[in-house]
Parts: C-alpha cells; sequence; structure tokens
C-alpha cells in the first residue's frame, strides 16, 4: 500500500497540471471545436504578436521577476551569513515567521497604503512641507516596476528565510563558523565561503518557485505593477475576460507564452548559478579572510529589517483604514473612527471561515498525509531513485497558475465533477501538496536514522516506529508544514472561484470581490480576516508540541528542528 | 501518547472522509418555465436554489441582494444566493466555458447582472434563456415609454432576454470646499485642464468606467451622434471617431500621472478624489457618491453635476443563461427586483441609492408618494437637475473605441 502512495502523489500533482495545459495549449493553436476552431492554425500567435506592447510586457515579467527573486535571496544569504547564531538573528526570526501567514495581496495593500503618493510615508514628509496635494508621481504603478519588486521581495524574504532555516541543521553550520572563525575568516566570507555551498542545494526549489511565482504574480501586480501596460500575466488575466469570445484564443496563447517566460527566466536563473559557482569556486580558495564585514553586516541587518518592518507597519496602516472615518490628505490619522464595518462584516464572516476551512482541512491533511507516506516509504525501501522522481511534486509551483486554470475547469467541467467540495479540494491539493513537501522533506529526512534503528533492535515493527518514534519526534515539523499548507489553501482565488463556480465563498473569494469596490476600510479588514487562520495555524503549531512536551526538555531540543 | 495518536487518527480518517463524499449537484436539465402561466412559474420556482452572479464590491449593494434574496424565499420559496464577481465578464466567460464542455443543462449561473457589451456578447452567441421578461407580472410597472433604454440596452433590442434592474446616468463629481466652479461640457474639460494640469484622469479603458468616459466625449464631439446609433462597421468609423482621437490628444498630456498610470475603475478614481489627487471625478449614479459621503469614503463637501449638452444614461439588466439550473427561480427573482416594493427600497440611499426603472404614473396612488417622499441624499441629483440623457452608442464602437485606445495610448514606455 505505502508504495504506490509516491506514485498516487505525483499522478494528483501532475495530472491536473496536464490536463489543464491540454486545454490551454491546444486552444494557442486553434483548436477549440465549441468556438469553431477545428482546424491547427497560428492566427492566435500572429494575433498575440501584434498587440501593442506585448514586448514591454513580456520585459516586465521577465526581468523584475528575476531582480525581484535575485534580490530576496541576496538578501537572506546575506542576512543568513552575517548573524546566524546571534541574537539579532532569533529575534528576527521570530519577528519573520508570522509574516509568512499574510497574504501576498494584503502585503501589497499595506505596502501600497504606506508608499503611495498620498500614502503614510508622504503625509509625515507633508507635515512639513506643508502640501495639501500628493505629490503627482508614480511611486507605485511606476514605469520600471519598482513598487512591484519591493512588494514581492517583501514577501518572499520571510518564505525563503524560513526554507533556509530548515536546511541550516543539515549543513552542521556551527561547528562550520567555528573553524572559518578560527582559520581568520570574517563571518560574512566564512560562510559564503564554507557554509553557502552546502546549504543553496537544499534552497534551490523554493527558490525556483520563488522565481516562478514572481515571473506569472497577478494580484501583487494588479495592485503594485504599472498598467501601461501591465505585466503579461495580468493581461492575460483581462484577455480571458473580455466578453468578445475571440480573444479566448489569443489569451490561450499568450498563456503558453507565460510559461515559456517562466522557463527562460529558470534558464537563465540557472545560467547565472553556473557562473556563480566557476566564479566562486575560485574566490572561496584565494585565501582572502575579509574580515572587516561589520558595514556589510550592518547593512544586511538593515534591509531584513525594513523588509519586515514594511510588511508589519503595512498592516498596521491596514488596521487604522478599517476602522478610519473620513481620513484626508495630509491628515497622519483620520478624523474619526468607527467600528461600524467591522461590526457588520464579523456577523457575515463566520461562514466564509467555515467555507475556507470546510476545503482547507481535508486538502491539508490530505497532502500531509500522502508527504508523510512518500517520506516514510523512502526510509523504509531506503530508494534514492524515488527520490529523485519526487522532483516531480514541484512542477505545480513551476507552472503557472494562469497557464493551467483556465484549461483545469474546462477539464472538470468535461468530466462532471465541478464545483464539487471533491474537485475544489483536489484543486487546492495541487498547490499545497508540494509547499507541505517542500516544508518536511528536508526535516524528515534529517531525522537521526539511529532512533528508528534503535526501536527496530527492540522489536518494534516499522508502523510501530513511525507512530510511536518517527511521528513524536516530528510532531513540530509536521504541524509546521501543516500550517505552511493552511495559509496556501487559504490563499487560492482562481481555483476556488473557477472550479468551484462560486459555490464556495471563502474568505479569500469574498475579500477580492469586495476589494474591487475600491473601498479601503473593506480591503483592510478582509486583508486582516484573511491572515487569521493561517495566522491561527502557525500559532497552533508553535503551542501544541509546547504543551506536548512541557515534561520532555529533550523533546524540545528535537521539535526545534 | 497512544491516546493523543489514536485522536490523531480518528480526526484524519474523519477528514478523508469528509472529503471523499461529494456534495455534487447533479446535473439535471430545468425544463424552460411558462412564463404566460405565472402560477406554474411559481409552482415550478418553489424549492429552487438562484446562483446569482453580480458584482460583490460594494457591501451596501450585497446587502440590498441579501434581502431582496430574503424576500423571494419567504414570499416564493425560492433561495438566492450571490455569487461575487469582481467582474461581470467572469459570468460571461463561465456561460462560454460550458458551452465549449458541452454543459447545456444544469450550468453554474443562473442569473446575472449585466448590461451593454456583455449583453450583446450573450445574445450575439445564443447563451440567454427567453423572452421572459416582459410576461412577468411586475414588467407593467416599467416606463417603457418614458425611459427607452429599458428595452434596448446600449442599442441592442432586448427582446425580453432581460429585465430592467435600475437607471443609470453619468454624473461628475467635485469638492465644493475646493473648486467654485466646474467644466460642465468636453470643450471647457480641457481649458480647465489645461489651467489645473494633472488634476483630473478616467480609469484605464477598456475598464467599463474608462470606456463610458470616452464615450461620453465622443457623443459630444461627433457631428452627427445618430451614426454613433448603428453598428460601427455599417459606416465611416474612421471618419466619426477623428475627432475623439484630436481630443484626446490634446488631453492625454494634462492628465494625472501625465497618462502615464491609471486608476484601475470607478472605485479607485474615487479614491484619488477623496485624497486629494484630482479635483473632479465621475459616477454612473449620484446616488453612489451620497452613499460614498455616507460610508467616510468622500467629505461630506462632495457633489454632483451633469455636462450641459446632457451625459449618456443607460439600463442595468438581470438574464438568465441558456444552461441556468433554477430558470423558474431566476424568473421569479427577476420580477420581484420589478416591483414597486424592492425598487424603492433600492432608490433609498439608506440602502442603495440607484434610480428606479418604473414610471411613477403607473404605480398606486401611495407607491408614487413614497417615491417623492424619499430623501435622495446630499450629493445625488434630483431628475430634474440631471439634464438630457444622451443614448448609449451601439457596443461595436465600444470596442473599437478600447481597441484604438490601447494602441494609441495603452503603451507609453
Amino acid at each position: 500500500m505505502l508504495r504506490f502512495i509516491p506514485i498516487l502523489t505525483i499522478v494528483l500533482m501532475i495530472g491536473p497540471v496536464s490536463a489543464g495545459l491540454i486545454g490551454t495549449i491546444l486552444p494557442a493553436f486553434g483548436i477549440l471545436p465549441a468556438l469553431g476552431g477545428t482546424t491547427p492554425s497560428l492566427e492566435p500567435w500572429l494575433a498575440l504578436v501584434a498587440q501593442p506592447g506585448l514586448g514591454a510586457s513580456i520585459r516586465l515579467s521577465l526581468v523584475n521577476g528575476l531582480i525581484a527573486t535575485f534580490v530576496s535571496v541576496a538578501i537572506v544569504m546575506l542576512f543568513c551569513a552575517a548573524w546566524q547564531g546571534t541574537r539579532t538573528f532569533h529575534t528576527l526570526q521570530r519577528i519573520l515567521s508570522p509574516i509568512l501567514s499574510v497574504p501576498h495581496a494584503t502585503a501589497a495593500f499595506g505596502l501600497a497604503f504606506l508608499i503611495a503618493p498620498s500614502g503614510w510615508f508622504v503625509r509625515v514628509v507633508a507635515q512639513f512641507t506643508g502640501w495639501d496635494r500628493p505629490p503627482d508621481v508614480a511611486i507605485i504603478h511606476d514605469p520600471w516596476g519598482i513598487a512591484l519588486i519591493a512588494g514581492l521581495v517583501a514577501k518572499e524574504i520571510p518564505f525563503l528565510f524560513l526554507m533556509t532555516l530548515s536546511a541550516l541543521p543539515q549543513a552542521d553550520t556551527d561547528r562550520t563558523a567555528q573553524v572559518t572563525a578560527s582559520l581568520g575568516y570574517g563571518r560574512i566570507a566564512g560562510w559564503f565561503k564554507a557554509t553557502l555551498p552546502r546549504i543553496y542545494p537544499q534552497i534551490r526549489l523554493p527558490v525556483l518557485a520563488v522565481l516562478a511565482y514572481s515571473t506569472s504574480v497577478v494580484d501583487v501586480a494588479i495592485i503594485l505593477a504599472p498598467t501601461t501596460p501591465a505585466p503579461l500575466a495580468v493581461r492575460i488575466l483581462g484577455w480571458l475576460s473580455d466578453p468578445d469570445l475571440a480573444l479566448r484564443f489569443m489569451a490561450s496563447s499568450a498563456a503558453v507564452l507565460q510559461l515559456l517566460i517562466v522557463i527562460a527566466a529558470m534558464a537563465t536563473w540557472i545560467a547565472g548559478e553556473r557562473l556563480v559557482a566557476i566564479i566562486g569556486a575560485q574566490w572561496a580558495v584565494d585565501g582572502n579572510r575579509l574580515k572587516r564585514d561589520g558595514a556589510v553586516r550592518g547593512v544586511s541587518a538593515v534591509m531584513a529589517l525594513v523588509a519586515a518592518g514594511t510588511v508589519v507597519l503595512g498592516l498596521v496602516v491596514l488596521l487604522v483604514w478599517s476602522v478610519a472615518g473620513f481620513w484626508a490628505f495630509p491628515d497622519l490619522l483620520p478624523r474619526g473612527f468607527s467600528l461600524r464595518l467591522w461590526a457588520r462584516e464579523l456577523d457575515a464572516i463566520g461562514n466564509s471561515l467555515t467555507t475556507t476551512l470546510l476545503i482547507g482541512i481535508p486538502a491539508v491533511v490530505i497532502a500531509v498525509t500522502l508527504v508523510l507516506s512518500c517520506l516514510e516509504n523512502e526510509v523504509r525501501t531506503g530508494k534514492q531513485a524515488g527520490r529523485r522522481a519526487m522532483f516531480l511534486i514541484y512542477l505545480p509551483l513551476l507552472v503557472p497558475q494562469i497557464s493551467f486554470m483556465f484549461g483545469l475547469q474546462v477539464f472538470f467541467s468535461l468530466v462532471g465533477l465541478e464545483r464539487t467540495l471533491v474537485s475544489v479540494v483536489l484543486g487546492h491539493l495541487v498547490f499545497v501538496a508540494p509547499y507541505v513537501f517542500l516544508s518536511l522533506s528536508e526535516p524528515f529526512r534529517a531525522l537521526d536514522p539511529r532512533y528508528g534503528q534503535t526501536a527496530l533492535c527492540l522489536g518494534a515493527s516499522p508502523a510501530r516506529v513511525f507512530w510511536r518514534v518517527r511521528l513524536p519526534l516530528l510532531t513540530r515539523a509536521v504541524l509546521t508544514a501543516a500550517a505552511v499548507g493552511l495559509a496556501v489553501t487559504v490563499g487560492q482565488y482562481l481555483p476556488t472561484l473557477l472550479i468551484g463556480a462560486g459555490r464556495f465563498a471563502t474568505v479569500t473569494t469574498e475579500a477580492v470581490a469586495l476589494a474591487s469596490g475600491g473601498d479601503r476600510r473593506m480591503i483592510g479588514i478582509y486583508g486582516l480576516f484573511q491572515m487569521v487562520l493561517p495566522f491561527a495555524g502557525f500559532a497552533l503549531a508553535l503551542m501544541i508540541p509546547a504543551v506536548l512536551f512541557r515534561h520532555r526538555r529533550g523533546m524540545g531540543a528535537q521539535n526545534k528542528g | 501518547m497512544r491516546s493523543k495518536m489514536r485522536t490523531f487518527v480518528s480526526a484524519l480518517a474523519l477528514a478523508v472522509g469528509l472529503a471523499t463524499t461529494t456534495l455534487s449537484t447533479p446535473a439535471f436539465a430545468d425544463p424552460a418555465p411558462d412564463v404566460g402561466n405565472w402560477q406554474s412559474v411559481l409552482d415550478q420556482a418553489r424549492g429552487q436554489t438562484v446562483y446569482w452572479h453580480a458584482w460583490g464590491g460594494e457591501p451596501r449593494i450585497n446587502d440590498y441582494i441579501a434581502w431582496a434574496g430574503e424576500q423571494v424565499r419567504e414570499r416564493y420559496g425560492v433561495e438566492v444566493v450571490q455569487v461575487k464577481l469582481t467582474d461581470t465578464a467572469d459570468a460571461v466567460t463561465r456561460v462560454l466555458s460550458e458551452k465549449t464542455a458541452g454543459v447545456d443543462d444544469g450550468g453554474a449561473v443562473d442569473m446575472i447582472w449585466i448590461n451593454g457589451e456583455n449583453f450583446a456578447a450573450m445574445k450575439r452567441n445564443d447563451l440567454l434563456f427567453g423572452p421572459w421578461a416582459e410576461q412577468t407580472p411586475n414588467f407593467a410597472y416599467v416606463d417603457v415609454e418614458g425611459k427607452p433604454t429599458v428595452i434596448n440596452d446600449f442599442t441592442v433590442p432586448t427582446d425580453g432576454l432581460e429585465a430592467p434592474w435600475g437607471m443609470a446616468q453619468v454624473s461628475f463629481y467635485y469638492d465644493t470646499a475646493k473648486l467654485d466652479t466646474v467644466p460642465k461640457s468636453a470643450q471647457k474639460l480641457l481649458e480647465w485642464l489645461v489651467k489645473h494640469p494633472g488634476r483630473f484622469t478616467y480609469p484605464q479603458p477598456p475598464n467599463y468606467m474608462g470606456s463610458t468616459f470616452l464615450k461620453q466625449i465622443l457623443t459630444e464631439l461627433v457631428k452627427d451622434p445618430k451614426v454613433l446609433q448603428q453598428p460601427a462597421d455599417e459606416t465611416d468609423a474612421e471618419a466619426t471617431l477623428a475627432p475623439l482621437w484630436g481630443y484626446l490628444e490634446d488631453l492625454q498630456p494634462l492628465l494625472w500621472r501625465d497618462g502615464q498610470a491609471y486608476p484601475q475603475n470607478g472605485a479607485s478614481m474615487r479614491t484619488l478624489l477623496a485624497d486629494n489627487e484630482v479635483d473632479i471625478a465621475f459616477s454612473f449614479s449620484s446616488g453612489e457618491v451620497s452613499s460614498a459621503i455616507e460610508a467616510f469614503e468622500l467629505p461630506d463637501t462632495v457633489r454632483s453635476y451633469v455636462f450641459e449638452n446632457g451625459t449618456l444614461g443607460n439600463t442595468n439588466f438581470v438574464a438568465i443563461p441558456y444552461n441556468a439550473s433554477a430558470k423558474a427561480g431566476a424568473v421569479v427573482l427577476a420580477d420581484f427586483l420589478m416591483s414597486p416594493e424592492a425598487q424603492l427600497r433600492k432608490q433609498d440611499p439608506k440602502y442603495w441609492g440607484a434610480d428606479t426603472v418604473l414610471a411613477m404614473d403607473k404605480l398606486p396612488k401611495d407607491m408614487q408618494d413614497a417615491f417623492a417622499n424619499l430623501d435622495l441624499g446630499i450629493a445625488s441629483l434630483a431628475p430634474s437637475e440631471r439634464g438630457t440623457v444622451l443614448p448609449e452608442p451601439h457596443p461595436s464602437w465600444m470596442s473599437l473605441v478600447e481597441t484604438e485606445w490601447q494602441k494609441r495610448y495603452g503603451v507609453v514606455q
């Protein structure tokens, strides 16, 4: 039974993605019988190429995605190198972890409310300059997409940081640091020369997932990216929802193009990795100690803090907006406060929270079960080949959602599974399972095999070893992975709306619909509502092991991960 | 420890069981209701659930829809669920993709709040159920004579495929605490902007409000407005549109952000006015402006006005897709939405503040009084203050203008 789970898992991941991709690729080449497209043609591509500003849209997606990813990775690596093992490191760890529960769109709105020409920062400046009008400059929706990059970086830093954290224990970093320090290397140089080469392979997949996301993001882009023209993914969404039916063909070819852009971004990134490896190999042995790195250490701490601080301050301004009466520029605070909207929305929120959990809990439980089974199977069979095949589980993170979601909707309609709880849960599972795998596989594989071997020697069956030894030891890792999974399912908009046909009103579908009304009070309230479940998930993941193991100091240490 | 594990396993089993229990809605053929026999419609509707796909960005409107749902549940036993959309086109797209997949019965969409381009597209592609609208009892109160747009949606005859729900007319608004005089025509707006560069913008087409602004300008500048009532390809479209592009040539560099960025929609344009980024904005309903003041979105010194030569007006409707699962329920709901009682509440800015489609002289006396006694709100225009209502151009003009605008101004980089 256990042997078949890895195959089942991969099928569950690859099946929907492939079905969706077929549903996108066929119309991209003119095949869509219901709309009269029966012969293959390049017409959709010609129409796409004729779109004004296509080059600029592609450039925005590709270049901004690469820059956002590079900046996020650079800040996280630099900060880890400079501060690992210090009190600053642990403090930031505490700030960054909860930020993981902030949805991308919420963080983006928070950022916009801070940095827009009418935002909090300019209001502070206006107190001294006496401006009564916001300056007419494009700080958000700027033509270069800098605001978009900033929004992505602020949100990806916590994710990459936590992924790095879970990889650190396996690299024996503390002792490495002692060795490099005793050889006279500066902190950063020692870390980059001796630790990074062992850490990077382990966080490579999360990095590629960030790259794929950044090159195809829609929600953050709508809030922060330029619109003349917009990045490609945003324009695809516009074409797909155009009443003009003929645009469907062109939108499909654009969705295929979006996939090619992601592939191109990854190829560029991997080429960059090679280059860095070649240069780095020489640099690592050049004997240069680079001891005076105080300034760089300071800068790295400031950058990490600014990123975390921006998100936190963004949440504060969302909270203020959510209770604001009329709030004119350049007032720092609203003229009056009102809990009116909170009162009415609290009444309504119960149902959408329940629906969110109705989808989220099965998706997370199935994902955790599948991932644990795959990993346990690895341990029992000792197979490495299966390990390589498991990379396929990440496919849904690397293929842009917009390139297969609409095809998938048609597929579910065809098999008559549309708008059922099962299909929505399956749709969510496609995105939840990879993240659960991502956060659980490293701790699971890093677990000292001698615990299990000892138990086996004492006569326990493999099943008993799993339930009584491995699972308890991994309690915190499993709960954290479940919390990550919950955060992912709560945030799903397109899969919930398209596959669920509007039958499942979750916190996120409500939030997105109400955000289209543009009232910043509602955006604030629903942005905060969206955080409730993920935040509770992460809090439980911290609290449950603490309570379970309150009398077992050794378990506490083991479960720190 | 043992008991905890057992709890974990049983919780797991429960959750897996929960997930595999299909809550599937079996696809069934919903027989077309016989609208001529109203009692049979009511009988068929009882027990049905109507999934009404409607824009969900405005809490007050969502509340109104929820109220209407409660009323039809109590009176006719019809459940109503609003599927909150960010864009009406999403519902149209869904019906289209169902047709793609061969789902000709038991579709996901039972009713759509719709008009203009979306209606024209659905009608053209035979995606609508009907005719039904003009046989419903409350259609008798509709002001077909005084408000010709209730049966002509952007010049396209409705043919009973959609029921009128509300009237809309473009009105501009500004903060009286900041401006003394306002430009009341396209030409004067341009002259005003020369003196106040950067203090006006419009949502980026193909957003509905943005395209509406372009059509407003076009209607004002075109030599013979009647041309716009015909499909664009039957006329000399280039010559017709020339004055619009000439006007935009001058206007674009004077816009907010030099025309390099635009608000996403009408709501974000309203936010710009609240933040004092622009001085003049516009909306499809002056009642909406009063409501925004009520919701603290705008200062209470904001007031509405219209252009001296008139502004575009239209009607919005509800329509039923050809493959809807609850057609009778949708017809009953649509009929209730046209009732004097529902229309009165809709016009009351306490609840919504949108104009009625009904003819006052067709209503019973007590209802006429109730409408007359409504307090329309401080920034709303009374019917006497609204000037001329200009007809919407044929939808083909909108597509043409949007495409051409995208070519000329959609790419500034």
